[in-house]
C-alpha cells in the first residue's frame, strides 16, 4: 500500500497531475471533448497524493457526500471497479460530475492540500473512475425488493435523475416525465457535446433505467396532465424541472433576426446538433457573435459559436473579470481558444437594419461603484462612453427562471416572487402534501451538483414519507 | 416511442392531412392547440396545428402545406409509418366561451386550426359565422367538414373558381357592415392575411382574435424563439399565444421572423430535392 503511495504522506507533490487536453488551436474548430480524461498512469499519480485525512473535509464539500477518500484509496490499489463502485454508493451520475461539477469551489475547495499547493484534482479521478467502468461495461445495479408504492419525477435533468435513481434503488417504482424527446434536461440540451459529451448523458439514462426507471420522454406535466392528477395517481412526486424559461434584457432590438436566448442557441446546437449539416436544424452561424453575460451558460454559448466558424466572439459583461459567476476553468478555455473578454461592459440596445438583421450592438463602459446587497461592487455606467460592437449573432446569456407549465391546472403549491418553488432545504417538502422539489425550480439557475444533492435530500424524504403514508 | 400514422391524405395539390396514434395528446388537446412533431432522429422539431383529435381513438389530426424540407419529407409518408416524436397538446387553449355570434375566417391552410374552433365555438352555444378561402378552388380544405360544423359557410377565392371572387375578409367586413351584432372574429392563416384582416375589423366593435405560426424549438417557453411583440410587450407564441389580440399584435416584426431562416430552408429543400432525384429517399 505505502509503495503504491510513492512518497509519504506530507511529502506529496504539490502539483495536480495536468489534465490531457485537445490543444486549443484544434479544438476551436470541433465539438470533441475539450478534456481527453487521465490515463491509468495519471490517475495513480494523482491518487498517490491524497493524504487519506482521517477527518476529510472534502466529503463535507460533495453535495453528495461521496467517501472522497475511500474511492481514491481503491484508485491507488488499482482496484478501480471498487472505486466505482463506493463513489456510485451516493452518486448516481459520476462521469458527469466528474466533468462539469464545480469541484475547486466544493471538494476540492477543502482539501487540506490545497492550503499549500494544489488540492488533488478529485473529479478528475471521479471521470476517471466513471469512464473506466463504462468501457468495461456498466453492472447492473442492486435493487431493494418493490414496495409497492409509485413515485413520478417530473423533469429528467440532474435532479430528477439522482432523484429517481435513489428511489429506484430503494424498491420504489418510479416514472420520469420528460417534456422534451431527450432525457436530460440541461445535461442534455444545455452543456455542449465538447464539455460533456452526449453519449455519456445517453449511458447515464439507461444505467438509471437499468434500476427500473421508466422514461417518459414528450410527456408535459401541465399539459397532457395537471400535477393534482399526477398527485392522486401516484404515491409521492418530485418535482426537478428545473429554471427553464429563458431571461432578456428588456433594451431595444432584442427582438431582431440573430438575436438569441442562450438557451434557444444552445437547443439548437446541443439537443438538435445544428453544427452536423446532417441533421435539419438550422443556427445562425454568425461571423462577430456577441455573448451577453459572465456564467457558465455564456462561456459555453460563445465557445460553441467559435466551433460554428464565427471569426470573432466576444463576451460582453458589466463587472470584472473577478466577479464572472462561471467557473475559472470555462473562463480559462475560452481565453486560450481565442474569446475577446469586453468586461465592465453592458449592451445598452442591439442594432439592426432595414431587413431586420442584427448588426451590431451599442454598449457603455461600466466602472465599479459600491458593492451592493451581495457583497459585489454594482457596476455603474459611464456617462458618454458608448460604442458599437458589430454582430450578426448576439446571444443573452442573463440566466433563467422557472417553467411555469408545470403549475398550470394545479392548487397548493408555494411559490415566491421570482416563481420558484417554495421547498424545506433538507427534505425538499413543498406546500402540498405528497409533492417534493429540489433542484433549480427551488433555487433558481445553480449547478447540476447541487441540483443532485437536491434531488438525493428529496429521495430520502420521500421515502421516509412514504414510509409513514 | 414511435408514434404511427394511421391515415394519410393528400386533401389538395401540397396539401396533407395525417392522422397520428397519440392517445396522451388527443385526451388532453383542445381547440387552439398545437403539437410538435419530429420525423426521426436527425429532424427538426416542426410546431402544426391541432385540426381535429378524437379522444375515444386516440388519434391527433394535422394538416400541413409542403412548404420546407420536412414538409416535404413528411408528405412522403404514408399510413402505417411512424414518426420519432410527437408532443403536444401546447400552447393556450382558444378562450372558447358563450359569446353570442362568432365570425371565424380561415385562409389556405389557416382553415385546418379554424375547424376545431367552429366545433368548439358551436358547443358551447355560439352562432359562427365561417369564412374560408383559398387562392383558387382546388387549394379550398374542409369545405364539407366546414359546412356540418358551422351554423353559416361563406367560400371566397382569389380567382373566383369558387364563392365570393375575393378576399376572405370583403364577406367578413360585409356581415360586419350589415349591423349583425358580432362579438369576437377569430382570422388564422398566413400573416399577411391576419394583418390585413385585423386592419379591416379593428374599426369595428369587435373582439379580434388571431392565432400566431412563429418559428420555435421546444415549444415549452424554453427557448423563446417565438417571442412576438403584443402591446408593446414581448410575449412567447408558445405559451402565452398561439392566440393573441390581433390589434396589438406586430405582425411586420412577426413577419420578419418567420423570414429567419428562409435562406437556409431554400437550400434545405434544394439539397433534399437533389437526393430525391438520385433516389436516396
Amino acid at each position: 500500500m505505502q509503495e503504491l503511495h510513492g512518497e509519504k504522506p506530507g511529502k506529496a507533490k504539490k502539483e495536480r497531475t495536468p489534465m490531457p487536453e485537445q490543444p486549443a488551436e484544434e479544438r476551436r474548430k470541433n465539438f470533441n471533448e475539450v478534456a481527453l480524461g487521465y490515463t491509468k498512469e495519471d490517475a495513480l499519480a494523482e491518487a498517490s497524493r491524497c493524504l487519506s485525512c482521517k477527518d476529510p473535509k472534502c466529503v463535507e464539500g460533495c453535495p453528495v457526500n461521496v467517501d472522497i477518500p475511500g474511492f481514491i484509496k481503491l484508485v491507488c490499489e488499482e482496484n478501480f471497479e471498487g472505486a466505482i463502485e463506493k463513489i456510485k454508493a451516493t452518486n448516481a451520475l459520476p462521469a458527469i460530475c466528474g466533468r462539469v461539477c464545480p469541484q475547486e469551489t466544493q471538494c476540492e475547495a477543502l482539501c487540506v492540500l490545497g492550503k499549500k499547493g494544489q488540492p488533488v484534482a478529485i473529479g478528475r479521478l471521479e471521470r476517471f473512475c466513471a469512464d473506466y467502468e463504462r468501457e468495461k461495461g456498466v453492472k447492473s445495479p442492486e435493487v431493494m425488493p418493490p414496495t409497492g408504492k409509485k413515485v413520478a419525477v417530473v423533469g429528467s435533468g440532474p435532479a430528477g435523475l439522482t432523484a429517481a435513481a435513489d428511489l429506484a434503488k430503494l424498491g420504489h417504482k418510479v416514472t420520469i416525465f420528460e417534456s422534451l424527446h431527450k432525457a436530460g434536461g440541461v445535461l442534455s440540451y444545455g452543456i455542449p457535446e465538447f464539455r460533456l459529451p452526449k453519449e455519456i448523458v445517453r449511458q447515464e439514462v439507461e444505467y438509471i433505467k437499468k434500476l427500473g426507471v421508466e422514461v417518459k420522454p414528450n410527456y408535459i406535466i401541465g399539459r397532457i396532465k395537471t400535477l393534482d392528477e399526477l398527485c392522486d395517481e401516484f404515491d409521492a412526486v418530485f418535482l426537478g424541472t428545473g429554471a427553464g424559461l429563458p431571461n432578456f434584457m428588456g433594451i431595444e432590438g432584442e427582438n431582431l433576426n440573430g438575436v438569441y436566448s442562450a438557451n434557444e442557441f444552445l437547443t439548437r446546437v446541443n439537443l438538435m446538433k445544428a453544427y452536423d449539416p446532417e441533421y435539419d436544424t438550422k443556427v445562425r452561424q454568425g461571423k462577430h457573435v456577441v455573448v451577453v453575460g459572465g456564467g457558465n451558460v455564456a462561456m459555453d454559448s460563445a465557445r460553441s459559436a467559435l466551433r460554428l466558424g464565427a471569426d470573432e466572439v466576444s463576451i460582453v459583461y458589466r463587472r470584472g473579470e473577478d466577479e464572472m459567476p462561471a467557473r475559472r476553468e470555462e473562463i480559462e478555455h475560452a481565453k486560450e481558444e481565442g474569446i475577446t473578454f469586453r468586461l465592465l461592459t453592458n449592451p445598452v440596445r442591439i442594432l439592426g437594419d432595414e431587413k431586420f438583421n442584427v448588426t451590431g450592438v451599442e454598449c457603455i463602459k461600466m466602472e465599479l461603484g459600491e458593492p451592493d446587497k451581495s457583497g459585489r461592487r454594482s457596476p455603474v455606467p459611464v456617462e458618454g462612453s458608448e460604442f458599437v460592437v458589430p454582430a450578426d449573432v448576439v446571444v443573452i446569456a442573463i440566466g433563467t427562471s422557472p417553467n411555469p407549465i408545470i403549475f398550470k391546472g394545479s392548487e397548493g403549491l408555494e411559490q415566491n416572487k421570482k416563481g420558484t418553488v417554495v421547498a424545506d432545504e433538507e427534505t425538499g417538502a413543498t406546500s402540498k402534501c405528497g409533492v417534493f422539489a429540489g433542484g433549480d425550480v427551488v433555487t433558481g439557475a445553480a449547478t447540476v451538483i447541487s441540483a443532485m444533492g437536491a434531488g438525493k435530500k428529496a429521495a430520502k424524504a420521500i421515502d421516509e414519507y412514504l414510509k409513514e403514508k | 416511442m414511435a408514434y404511427r400514422i394511421l391515415e394519410k391524405e393528400e386533401i389538395a395539390p401540397s396539401v396533407h392531412k395525417m392522422v397520428i396514434v397519440a392517445p396522451d395528446v388527443a385526451k388532453a388537446a383542445k381547440a387552439g392547440q398545437f403539437i410538435i412533431l419530429r420525423i426521426d432522429e436527425r429532424g427538426e422539431r416542426v410546431p402544426l396545428t391541432i385540426a381535429d383529435f378524437e379522444r375515444e381513438t386516440g388519434t391527433v389530426t394535422v394538416i400541413f402545406q409542403e412548404m420546407g424540407k420536412t414538409t416535404k419529407q413528411l408528405a412522403k409518408l404514408s399510413a402505417g409509418d411512424s414518426l420519432e416524436d410527437f408532443v403536444g397538446p401546447l400552447g393556450t387553449p382558444a378562450d372558447v366561451r358563450k359569446l353570442g355570434t362568432v365570425i371565424l375566417v380561415g385562409g389556405g391552410v389557416g382553415v385546418a386550426p379554424i375547424y376545431p374552433q367552429a366545433k368548439a365555438y358551436v358547443n358551447a352555444g355560439n352562432r359562427v359565422i365561417s369564412i374560408i378561402g383559398a387562392r383558387n378552388k382546388d387549394l379550398l380544405i374542409l369545405e364539407e367538414e366546414m359546412k356540418k360544423a358551422s351554423s353559416e359557410l361563406y367560400i371566397a377565392t382569389d380567382d373566383g373558381s369558387k364563392g365570393h371572387h375575393g378576399f376572405v375578409t370583403d364577406i367578413m367586413k360585409k356581415i360586419l357592415d350589415s349591423g349583425e351584432k358580432v362579438a369576437r372574429v377569430v382570422i388564422i392563416g398566413p400573416p399577411i392575411m391576419m394583418k390585413v384582416g385585423a386592419g379591416v375589423a379593428s374599426p369595428y366593435d369587435v373582439e379580434i382574435l388571431v392565432s400566431l405560426n412563429s418559428i420555435m424549438v421546444d415549444g415549452t417557453g424554453m427557448c423563446g424563439g417565438c417571442r412576438v411583440t403584443v402591446g408593446g410587450e414581448t410575449k412567447f407564441t408558445c405559451v402565452d399565444g398561439p392566440e393573441f389580440d390581433a390589434r396589438k399584435v406586430d405582425f411586420v416584426q412577426l413577419m420578419n421572423r418567420l423570414a429567419m431562416y428562409r435562406g437556409e430552408e431554400a437550400k434545405a429543400v434544394e439539397k433534399y430535392e437533389e437526393e430525391c432525384r438520385c433516389g436516396l429517399h
